[in-house]
């Protein structure tokens, strides 16, 4: 059949620029290839070397992070995630991705095909997905102007759909995230996924082309215009501009992915596979280039074998696809019948493109012409891309925040309305409107689902669970991105605790502005360095993640933003801990010690409109304490509920542990002295807070094992009855509190 | 005889592994997967269509699956009285290959739901439904974007005559007619439902609602 000849555009600076490459990088392009770069050469350096691809802007700083250590199998950075031993001859592979730029010009693919790259990260590696999560931030939801509301009802509404269609089509149960809504993400979504998987030890399969002479296969879905360049358009500013990229956004299947996992891990199973890397960013060109160059080898491909959706497609389109569902596999010569048959039962494509060679080039041939012929390890990460450290300069931003004295906010009056507002605040109140468009319990492991501190999935065949969740409050890093950074770490340990869970690694997902103002590179460098130190003193080592750049508008960049993704483990699931009061009579006691902080908090945010003060402070020693303590208590099976103090402070919090038990909701009477101004007492966001219930009779116990951690405790009051009663201030009936609790979302989407 | 389970595998079912595990862990019935290019459902004397997405449903709901190999013994097995449940994806392909009557729409509001809901038994005179009591409340979840059970009004008129509404919701989730959750065929050896028994069936889980229902099953064989 006759097709389109397409010629290719000249090579030069300036298309060299166009595709996002730097003059100093175009440079090395031509000193590394001794001549000048062919089309495709110029598309597959321009896109590994993009920001999203190469981490050239973050890399160094990255690199200060504890990445290996505790109970991790593979170094950060290793694999397509990171891998952590959790006995039993297990491991978890887990990890965060964004997939921000896609998600603002088209939400419903761009969330979906989210969920469907960070899935595919995991069972690359042999392990089956047993949870997803994610970390969703919009734009205002309520009192602005109608056109920014709508627009975040869209966006917001889209996303979501495009989660839950993906996940719960692939058949992974969505148990956890969190969603935020601030003005600064107003033309910049970020839509963080997570996802979470687990395989035995021998099970693991690598990221590594090995063995000259094995062949090379694609398997999964045919290769079309979609995604093309997508990484590059990761790499940069969001403007009226973006929305000409909506080609660069790839289409998701999950169909098609539930296929390819189900193919996948047969085939790693029956030991057919070498090497295995899934197609993400930067399609054949990224997956090809790294497998080389990790196992120091070569490839030589043939794109005429590729299979197409589209015939009128040139090298360059095919090296550059970012069409999903796909993988590049590593056979062992002598077994390519049988991992054909493997992927043949699951009706899915299966075809040999290519060989191992040994020189450590990237060949690529297309219509009987050498299209590409470039050294694998010159293009990766670690290898020769570059690494930038950008300058830094403290924010003048802080000359406004910090400006700031809580005393001089007006004193409010009513405190039942503002114990109701902040339940119905979009950043507190239930988020059921979400998850219940996820299927949450799909291979029935679910045994604590969303809405408390964290969720838990239980491991069939053994008596542990996993306890997961995603945080980052964007508005403490930016008042303080180091503070920030080591709360965003903290606060999720301690949600895990609060579950029962012995905290044991990370994943992150740092979405930030552009690094090239020297205020973003502060912000990111020294949230980092906060994260680093929480990690290294947790215990918690990062096992990997991704970095989000240029996450801003012409006008303003949105709060930096990394998130974290908390991996616990519950040894035995009866002990189990949830957040909700359990029975009447039972004492109420507050673990850590209030420090009076409305800096940053939806206190100051919501009924005094300002975002400023210093961000909580953080003591790691402290939180140690505080998180030892609780886990003993929940061990010996002293306490029946645990919940963190955040968002809102004590008052909220308490009023949570009151009805996050839906059916069975109980009231209480809380009554101690304030050590602040009363406001600020109860609406303060201090750390390192946890509020526990108990038997009376395991009051003492309480005392003890705090005393023995050092830890502030402090009782403060009963359960029972039909009120959330608060000192003389508050005194607010448990249906006011669940209607505004848990009807609110409802209420502003189905909102005309 | 003792029971014989199988659960079906249809590429794109994601709920077969949870029904496989209640019946063979929980139950310890003998149990088998059966993939679905298989031409015969073999020694299996009770089948499950499991929840998932066959297909992917990107037509309508179980439109494919009905025209797969294994479907075509399936319909055989049943017309000759063996016993088929089909859960959430399962109740839609058993409508779309005729063993059950009616269709499943989309839900009224249009959006996937899943969430626990309570039902109540109406006719606990089944194989299905022996071991709750008559208008028993029960708590299974669903989960489920095209669960809005659809029928004229003849088909309605003779599902209530020969009792054969299994189930209705007491809070109506997703607009289905009669609120709607579970039938049975008319020579009761068939049960569609939407809600997922098996999610109710491990004590780990908290609730065993669904496992009476799937423990009935399994000894109206033996």
């Amino acid at each position: 059949m006759p097709t389109v000849t397409i010629k290719d555009p000249e090579v030069n600076l300036e298309l060299a620029k166009e595709l996002g490459l730097l003059e100093e990088e175009y440079k090395r392009i031509l000193d590394i290839l001794g001549r000048i770069p062919t089309y495709s050469e110029l598309g597959i350096f321009s896109v590994m070397w993009s920001e999203h691809c190469s981490y050239k802007n973050s890399i160094s700083q990255i690199k200060t992070l504890p990445r290996s250590g505790g109970k991790l199998l593979v170094s950060a950075g290793e694999e397509n995630a990171g891998l952590v031993d959790i006995g039993d001859g297990m491991a978890v592979a887990f990890k965060i991705e964004s997939h921000n730029h896609p998600s603002a010009v088209e939400p419903y693919q761009g969330a979906a095909t989210g969920v469907g790259g960070i899935l595919r990260d995991i069972f690359t590696m042999g392990a089956r997905p047993i949870a997803s999560l994610n970390s969703l931030r919009f734009g205002i939801i309520e009192n602005s102007t109608e056109q920014q509301i709508e627009r975040t009802k869209y966006l917001f509404k889209n996303v979501v759909k495009g989660i839950g269609d993906y996940g719960n089509c692939f058949g992974v149960p969505t148990i956890s995230g969190e969603v935020y809504f601030d003005e600064c993400y107003q033309d910049n979504p970020l839509v963080n996924a997570m996802a979470v998987g687990i395989v035995k030890h021998g099970n693991v399969a690598s990221a590594t082309a090995k063995g000259v002479g094995n062949p090379v296969f694609i398997v999964g879905s045919s290769t079309g215009k979609d995604g093309i360049h997508g990484a590059t358009f990761a790499s940069e500013e969001i403007s009226e501009k973006s929305e000409s990229k909506r080609p660069s956004v790839q289409v998701g299947d999950p169909f098609t992915e539930k296929l390819l996992l189900e193919a996948t891990l047969e085939a790693i199973r029956s030991g057919v596979v070498v090497g295995i890397q899934d197609m993400g960013a930067a399609g054949i060109t990224c997956s090809t280039c790294e497998m080389s160059a990790k196992g120091e080898c070569g490839m030589e491909i043939n794109l005429d074998l590729v299979p197409l959706r589209d015939e009128n497609m040139s090298a360059y389109e095919i090296m550059l696809s970012e069409s999903q569902e796909r993988m590049l596999v590593v056979v062992e010569k002598g077994k390519e019948k049988q991992a054909e048959e493997i992927f043949h039962k699951w009706d899915l494509n299966c075809i040999e493109v290519g060989k191992v060679i040994e020189e450590k080039n990237i060949k690529v041939h297309y219509r009987g012409k050498l299209e590409a012929d470039v050294p694998a390890f010159e293009l990766v990460l670690g290898g020769g891309a570059p690494v930038y450290k950008r300058e830094t300069k403290l924010p003048d931003y802080f000359n406004y925040t910090k400006n700031f004295d809580s005393s001089k906010i007006k004193e409010p009056k009513n405190y039942n309305d503002i114990l109701l507002n902040l339940l119905s605040s979009p950043n507190i109140t239930n988020k059921k409107w979400v998850y219940e468009q996820y299927d949450t319990q799909v291979r029935t492991n679910t045994i604590l689902m969303p809405g408390g501190d964290a969720s838990v999935v239980r491991i069939k065949g053994t008596k542990k669970g996993l306890s997961l969740k995603t945080d980052c409050n964007g508005r403490y890093v930016y008042l303080d991105p180091y503070k920030g950074g080591v709360i965003a770490v903290c606060e999720s340990a301690r949600n895990v605790v609060c579950t029962g869970a012995t905290p044991l690694a990370i994943t992150n997902c740092l979405n930030f502005g552009n690094p090239y103002n020297p205020e973003v590179y502060y912000q990111f460098s020294e949230a980092i360095r906060g994260i680093g130190d929480a990690c290294r003193k947790l215990n918690t080592p990062v096992t990997g993640g991704n970095v989000s750049f240029y996450n801003q508008s012409q006008e303003y960049a949105v709060f930096p933003t990394p998130v974290i993704g908390m991996l616990g483990l519950i040894e035995d699931v009866d002990n189990l801990m949830t957040s909700n009061f359990k029975s009447e009579g039972d004492v109420i006691f507050v673990l850590g010690q209030n420090k009076g902080e409305v800096g940053g908090s939806e206190y100051l945010k919501l009924m005094h409109n300002l975002i400023k003060g210093n961000a909580p402070d953080i003591i790691i020693d402290e939180e140690i304490n505080l998180q030892k303590s609780v886990l003993e208590l929940i061990d010996r099976g002293f306490i029946k509920s645990a919940h963190d103090i955040s968002e809102g402070g004590i008052a909220v919090a308490i009023a949570e542990c009151c009805i996050i038990g839906r059916n069975n909701s109980i009231g209480c009477e809380i009554s101690y002295d304030y050590e602040f101004r009363q406001d600020i007492d109860l609406f303060s966001e201090t750390q390192s807070r946890i509020i526990v219930s108990a038997s009376a009779e395991n009051s003492d116990k309480i005392s003890e094992i705090c005393k023995l951690h050092n830890v502030p405790f402090k009782k403060i009051g009963v359960t029972g009855g039909t009120n959330i009663k608060i000192n003389k201030e508050i005194c607010v009936a448990l249906d006011s509190a669940a209607e505004a609790y848990y009807k609110k979302l409802d209420k502003i989407m189905t909102a005309k | 005889m003792n029971a014989k389970v199988g659960v079906v595998v249809f590429p794109g079912s994601n709920c077969d592994h949870d029904a496989y595990h209640v019946f063979k862990e929980i139950i310890k019935a003998d149990t088998k997967f059966l993939w679905h290019k298989e031409g015969s459902i073999g020694d299996r004397n009770i089948i499950i269509l499991p929840g998932g997405f066959s297909y992917g449903d990107y037509l309508r709901c179980g439109a494919i699956s009905r025209f797969s190999n294994i479907m075509q013994d399936v319909v055989r097995f049943a017309d000759n009285g063996g016993i088929v449940i089909g859960i959430c994806n399962g109740f839609q392909i058993l409508c779309e290959s005729g063993l059950l009557p009616g269709a499943l729409l989309r839900n009224v509001n249009l959006k996937f739901v899943c969430k626990t809901v309570s039902l109540k038994v109406e006719n606990n005179k089944s194989i299905f439904t022996s071991n709750y009591g008559i208008k028993e409340d029960i708590e299974i979840p669903i989960a489920h974007g095209e669960g809005n059970y659809f029928c004229d009004e003849d088909t309605l008129t003779d599902l209530v005559s020969n009792n054969q509404i299994l189930f209705r919701y007491n809070d109506n989730p997703n607009g289905s007619i009669s609120d709607i959750a579970g039938i049975q065929n008319k020579k009761r050896n068939v049960l569609g439902m939407m809600p997922h028994p098996e999610r109710v069936s491990d004590s780990s889980l908290g609730n065993t609602d669904g496992l009476k229902l799937l423990k009935s099953v399994a000894e109206s064989v033996m």
